[in-house]
């Protein structure tokens, strides 16, 4: 067991000033959470930094497993040791030996923060490269453009020898900057939205929409593997909010208004989801719309749409091209689910030619000719079932029959 | 739950389950094995295998027990194409067949195969004179299937058997999955020279397909192995699912007449019920299957019917898995000339032992309700 510790590195932390105690604090939680499962796992909190101390288990899956989490800018398995420079010699030289593959060239760089330690930064990068290049045969020194760059870390508790240094997810850690509710429908956009808002450190609840008997079974099962995917990056559960639309969506459409149907639809979509919001405690709505994709992605569209809800409409994807928004998706492990090919409730009924100018007024003219409309949208949020879903959880094959048939 | 899916699978025999449970407790012994025990086990397999003769009369030929109903028919086509290449490679099949029959042939043409895919009539069936032009010199095998598995039409086996008997350069393979157990099929009477079958068709364990060979066929086989089931078939026999599909197909014989004047009566109950709603539109015409009713919501996504069904309580069938990004039409529906529009919206009932009269009539008045229910969203479901 050559490592037995992983430094975490924040970032945008860093320029919260008084908050920055509260991140930390959250950072650790997650941490922890992701980490459940190793149970000998410990912690050790510095200026900037969190250690995780690996008492025994691998840093492999460790590292793996944190690279996903946010607020880490990046990460690395590092070699402790005592503030001594024959121990810090010694783990050097081990960590270069246990170097997958054999470098030719190397450098130390070393870095003193902790004053009191004898020798300078300058000194440490002669005495330990003396002493590796002294041990290893064949190995050269390069400062400009060196294979393995050996750093040393001198700090008041301890020492710190590593080579790598892994990039992290980035951003803030989970529930760091509120709560909104994320429009999942199934598709590509949507998750990857959902990833970037999680990026942000907002807590999610998603909010699925569904057509049942007009959509399938399988179309909500698929919208729960992608919930329970973005829990993965979170750390925490994730809540599911299944709506039922299909009252909703087979009244609309009977309101013979074809090319505004998609309209009146996220319209509705608006309403019933800040409802939830505020029965949730959320204050504002993610979306996975990215401009002129479809006929409801146009400014206009968007403008008629947006104003049915009151709250912040967050569109991580904006201004993103379908290729870049693909690329993330299958990035972040949500593509080969959202291409699935299960229909939601939003390609049903989809109308030959729907406005991409749509009328404001005429949208609210036919929604008050609805009878009993509100109600209707009540219905469908009193109607709402909630699910809790974590990564782990096991899927309807994984529960199918009982126990003692197999 | 009222299940009307028994063209899909059946629930298998009491005394079936039974008798899969004790074989798999007591005859665990390898079939192949040299000891008292092995050869014990493996005279359940030929018990099994006479019992298979006996009830379905032949005595020119013999049985083999496969994985199921696709791999009896992948074996008696690719078995006779790849055998007897050498005397012609001209294959015969129809445009409605089973999957595992017709990408068996489409695999085949890969292999440098021809194959004549015979159309059929309105009604759903294959024209013994088409039949007769197609055949030619090089023509080695006739594949048709006995009973449609989508809307149940019932070919003229018997006099395709009849032409093909001045042929004897010619096989004729016969898919009955949809209706061994269930229609009396004479086979060698009918001149037939391989018929396949599956016992979870028949109300018996899932896994188990049944194979007859005329004597004097030779298969190449499609698995590598040992000298099981006449060195066809190698590999391990299923004991236990050989044994309860046999004795599943002797309970579905003995029960067969009695269960077609049933069928017959309860399938007239519900054609005049489905005639009665006019969204709905009947396929398929006599001779047909007694136990399958196939019928179109033109405009209507089958997929909704089965769900708006399954809120009723009630399990029905479409053709195709539930996807509608690549709604693909019913390959045997735009066979009899159905319109684009009707070969994607069909629903497929099929009955069972089980049914009784006031079953039929809560399908039909379910079927009333949910068409009046989509009757203002036809046409917008596209």
């Amino acid at each position: 067991m050559l490592y037995d510790q992983v430094v975490l590195r924040y970032g945008d932390l860093m320029v919260k000033g008084r908050n920055r105690n509260k991140f930390e604090k959250r950072m650790l939680e997650q941490v922890k959470q992701a980490l459940l499962a190793y149970e000998n796992v410990t912690y050790y909190k510095s200026f900037g930094r969190l250690f995780v101390l690996l008492n025994g288990h691998s840093h492999e899956p460790i590292v793996d497993r944190l690279k996903d989490l946010f607020g880490i800018v990046s990460l690395s398995p590092v070699v402790s040791t005592e503030n001594d420079l024959e121990k810090i010699r010694a783990a050097a030289l081990g960590l270069m030996q246990a170097l997958p593959e054999k470098p030719k060239t190397f450098k130390v760089s070393a870095k003193r923060a902790w004053k009191t330690f004898p020798h300078t930064s300058q000194e440490m990068n002669h005495l330990v490269g003396g002493h590796v290049l002294h041990a290893i045969p064949d190995l050269k020194v390069n400062v400009s453009k060196p294979e393995v760059e050996l750093r040393v870390d001198i700090q008041s508790e301890a020492t710190y020898v590593f080579y790598e240094v892994i990039p992290g997810a980035g951003g803030f850690p989970f529930a760091s900057n509120g709560k909104a509710m994320l429009l999942l429908s199934g598709g590509i956009d949507s998750p990857v939205a959902g990833w970037l808002a999680l990026r942000k450190g907002l807590e999610l609840e998603a909010v699925h929409f569904h057509s049942y008997p007009f959509t399938s079974e399988q179309a909500k099962d698929k919208v729960i593997e992608l919930a329970k995917r973005l829990s993965y990056f979170s750390g925490e559960p994730i809540k599911l909010h299944l709506v039922p639309f299909t009252e909703i969506q087979t009244t609309l459409v009977q309101a013979k208004s074809d090319n505004l149907i998609i309209t009146l639809m996220r319209r509705a979509m608006m309403r019933i989801t800040e409802q939830l919001a505020e029965r949730n405690g959320a204050s504002g709505i993610v979306t996975g719309e990215s401009l002129g994709q479809v006929a409801s992605q146009t400014l206009p569209s968007m403008n008629v749409i947006g104003r049915a809800t009151q709250l912040p409409q967050l569109k991580p994807l904006i201004m993103m091209d379908k290729h870049e928004i693909i690329r993330m998706a299958e990035r972040i492990g949500t593509f080969e689910t959202s291409i699935l090919p299960f229909e939601d409730c939003c390609t049903l009924f989809l109308p030959k030619s729907p406005s991409t100018n749509p009328n404001l007024r005429i949208a609210e003219k036919i929604e008050s000719l609805i009878p009993n409309y509100k109600q209707l949208l009540l219905d469908a949020v009193e109607g709402t079932e909630e699910l809790l879903l974590t990564p782990m959880q096991q899927t309807t094959v994984q529960t199918a029959g009982e126990d003692s048939w197999f | 739950m009222l299940y009307f899916d028994h063209c899909a699978s059946t629930p298998p025999y009491d005394e079936v389950i039974q008798t899969m449970m004790e074989v798999m407790r007591s005859q665990y012994a390898n079939p192949s094995s040299l000891h008292r025990f092995g050869i014990d086990t493996n005279k359940l397999i030929e018990r099994s295998r006479s019992l298979l003769a006996e009830r379905m009369h032949t005595t020119k030929g013999d049985w083999l027990f496969t994985s199921g109903g696709t791999e009896s028919n992948n074996l008696a086509i690719k078995g006779v194409a790849r055998q007897y290449a050498g005397r012609g490679k001209h294959l015969i099949t129809s445009q409605i067949e089973h999957a595992s029959v017709y990408e068996t042939f489409a695999q085949l043409e890969q292999e440098g195969f021809w194959v004549t895919y015979l159309p059929v009539s309105e009604s759903g069936h294959v024209r013994v004179e088409q039949l007769e032009e197609a055949l030619t010199e090089d023509t080695i095998l006739v594949s048709i299937m006995h009973v449609n598995n989508e809307i149940g039409s019932i070919q003229p086996i018997e006099q395709i058997g009849r032409l093909l008997s001045r042929y004897p350069k010619t096989m004729f393979h016969v898919d009955a999955v949809q209706s061994m157990g269930k229609l009396p099929i004479p086979i060698e009477e009918w001149g037939v020279d391989l018929l396949s079958g599956s016992a979870h068709k028949l109300r018996g364990p899932k896994g188990i397909g049944y194979l007859y060979v005329r004597s004097g066929i030779t298969l190449y086989p499609i698995l590598s192995g040992g000298s099981h089931e006449h060195g066809i078939r190698p590999g391990t026999q299923n004991v236990p699912g050989i044994v309860a599909s046999a004795k599943a197909l002797r309970m579905s014989l003995e029960a067969m007449e009695q269960r077609e004047r049933k069928m017959k009566l309860l399938r007239g109950k519900l054609i005049s019920m489905i005639s009665g709603i006019e969204e709905l539109k009947l396929n398929g015409a006599e001779p047909i299957a007694p136990h399958i009713v196939h019928f179109s919501y033109p405009g209507m996504k089958p997929e909704v019917i089965v769900h708006m069904l399954e809120q009723h309580g009630i399990m029905a069938s479409t053709k195709s898995a539930c996807s509608s990004k690549d709604d693909k039409p019913s390959r045997v529906l735009l066979a009899i000339g159905a319109t684009h529009e009707q070969a994607t919206g069909g629903i497929r009932i099929s009955l069972g032992d089980e049914h009784e009269e006031r079953d039929i009539a809560a399908l039909g008045d379910a079927l009333r309700q949910i068409a009046q229910q989509l009757k203002p969203l036809e046409r917008r479901l596209t």
